[in-house]
């Protein structure tokens, strides 16, 4: 049932008891000023269902980014990749409940971090039948927090993907422990659990400073300390690239990541249990889908003008960049806006993939365009179609947030460096991580794609 | 042991001065192997061309290498690279000599395309051929 039938008995019901009928009068109960509150148990049950199910979306888009990632990197890492990604989300959600959760919502009151504690669970208003008042929460509290847990995921999943084929498994779990309990939550905190940048007036709708950005801040320091894949660049600053395995996956990917979008921004309305609600949704939802057809467009037409060939990978770059590009205001863009805000991000994937190269900075799938760059041109985009957002109080955002990112990540990725190493050897390297990590091979039945 | 059949003294056998077995050797000498490296999109029409021919049989490889076309640019994320080896089709065909002329001129009229990447025609003498099934020797083989 949806809230537009919701709203319809309400009305039938008033319209009944003032004993008038006829579908004039209804249409004019609908509009008129005298339109019913949802219940709030109604309400509950709706948020509810809105993050459970947006939730499912999200935790979806770990899919997006193992298959991503799998068709992006050469047969021999092609198991690491799927490994990574599947533990990955596995410490995410446990970090999460040992200490991510509190450290980003619970007593943050304007300050810079909230609690160290587990999370716990706290349904005893709903329970009691309590919907409304001070105590009430709109929502289960299970929901919520599974909501929240899938969007550490996705910043952890950003990692994997620019530093693989080198860095070590271990090194790697270690850093996604880190990230996903304690950096994460900390800068989210700012934000998202009530701190101090959400008091300055920063606006991050769904996350493209706090999930995209921190991944893509946290997968930059990485690649610059874990260094290039070997001979990746030669001396005289020529690239050799080293072409995906399997487009069709990483074309797959990227599907699923647009579909699980959906939940992303759509779910970060944080509520459904109105028709105000449901539009806004619904209005997320257009736009997220433009945004990314726009960075695909752009993407597709810019590289045939500067290759006088289309690249596919970058095409889907394109789609991803886009996506980045409006998560932080998905809400508040026209149609069209929202498809020139998807096609710049598109833009900057184009421009990006190369020059990160002449930087000899070693992004595998192009995690660093995608979700830094476009992370940060969206979340500066904001104060163009939003009156309560200002580009001082954006760009205080991006950057308060990008310098405890690097600083953090960096001392982590040198403390592994010194203590266990974070790279393979060359010799490992060479025979790719699958056989020498995990002991086995993605595809045993395949002849190389580079052989001979 | 009859002609056209094969003894456990292999290919040996025909350097003995025995006049059956000189016989057979000249028998022999009259089949020949076509090596021909293609572009793999022409392999069916080469193959529907040849067959009316009386071609029994071909053997049929994967390959890369270059020739005069070298590799080809490719680009991948906005960096272009060379591959060095393009893949081609090669097919083995063990015939008599009788057949070679108009295999060989078929095949380079069907393969050819006339760009750079056609390919190229081998043809090789034959010492010997050996049906598995029966030990038949020499051309009863092919």
């Amino acid at each position: 049932m949806t809230i537009e039938n919701l709203k319809h008995m309400f009305s039938k019901s008033a319209a009944r008891m003032a004993g008038v009928m006829g579908a004039a009068v209804l249409l004019l109960a609908m509009s008129g000023s005298a339109h019913a509150e949802v219940p709030g148990e109604s309400q509950f049950v709706f948020n509810t269902f809105s993050f459970l199910v947006h939730g499912f979306l999200v935790m979806w888009m770990a899919a997006g980014f193992a298959m991503l990632e799998a068709g992006l990197v050469r047969t021999k890492n092609t198991a690491m990749q799927c490994l990574k990604n599947v533990t990955l989300f596995s410490i995410a959600s446990i970090m999460y409940y040992l200490i991510g959760y509190n450290l980003m919502y619970d007593g943050v009151d304007g300050g810079f971090m909230g609690s160290i504690s587990l999370w716990g669970q706290d349904d005893s208003a709903a329970a009691a039948g309590k919907f409304v008042g001070d105590d009430a929460v709109g929502y289960s509290a299970a929901s919520d927090f599974f909501f929240q847990l899938v969007f550490v995921a996705t910043a952890a999943s950003i990692v994997s993907g620019t530093v693989a084929e080198r860095v070590k498994l271990w090194a790697f779990l270690i850093f996604t422990v880190v990230l996903t309990g304690i950096i994460y939550p900390i800068q989210g905190s700012w934000q998202w659990g009530g701190g101090w940048l959400a008091e300055l007036g920063f606006a991050d709708f769904a996350g493209s400073t706090l999930v995209h950005s921190t991944g893509g801040w946290a997968a930059l320091t990485g690649a610059i300390i874990i260094g290039a894949r070997t001979g990746k660049y030669s001396a005289d600053g020529t690239v050799r690239p080293m072409p995906g395995a399997n487009l069709p996956l990483a074309t797959l990917g990227t599907f699923i990541l647009w579909l699980g979008w959906f939940g992303f921004n759509g779910g970060s309305q944080l509520a459904m249990g109105s028709a105000a609600d449901a539009i806004a949704i619904s209005n997320i939802y257009i736009n997220t889908n433009i945004a990314a057809a726009g960075g695909v467009v752009a993407t597709v037409i810019l590289t045939q003008l500067i290759y006088k060939k289309v690249d596919l990978t970058m095409a889907l770059n394109g789609a991803l960049a886009g996506l980045v590009s409006i998560t932080a205001g998905p809400d508040t863009p026209s149609l069209g806006m929202a498809m020139i805000i998807g096609a710049i991000g598109g833009v900057i994937v184009v421009v990006f993939v190369p020059l990160l190269d002449k930087l000899k900075i070693d992004d595998v799938v192009g995690a660093i365009p995608v979700h830094l760059v476009a992370g940060i041109w969206g979340t500066m985009a904001v104060p163009l179609t939003n009156s309560d957002a200002t580009f001082y109080a954006q760009a205080v955002g991006v950057v308060s947030i990008g310098a405890f990112v690097i600083v953090t990540s960096a001392v982590i990725w040198f403390v592994l460096k010194m203590v266990m190493g974070v790279r393979v050897t060359p010799e490992e390297e060479e025979s790719g991580l699958d056989q020498t990590e995990c002991g086995l091979e993605a595809y045993p039945e395949f002849r190389g794609s580079q052989t001979i | 042991m009859g002609p056209g059949t094969f003894s456990s003294a292999g290919v040996g056998e025909f350097r003995t001065p025995d006049r059956d077995v000189a016989k057979k050797a000249e028998r022999i000498n009259e089949m020949k192997l076509i090596m021909a490296v293609i572009k793999p999109f022409k392999l069916e029409e080469v193959r529907e061309a040849l067959t009316p021919l009386g071609v029994e049989g071909m053997t049929v490889s994967e390959v890369k290498g270059f020739g005069r076309q070298k590799g080809q640019a490719e680009i991948y994320r906005g960096a272009e690279y060379m591959v060095n080896f393009l893949p081609k089709v090669k097919l083995e065909i063990a015939v008599k000599d009788d057949l070679v002329a108009s295999i060989v001129e078929t095949i380079q009229k069907t393969a050819q395309t006339g760009k750079i990447g056609d390919g190229k025609v081998f043809v090789y003498s034959l010492e010997q051929a050996v049906r598995i099934r029966t030990g038949e020797a020499g051309a009863d083989a092919l």
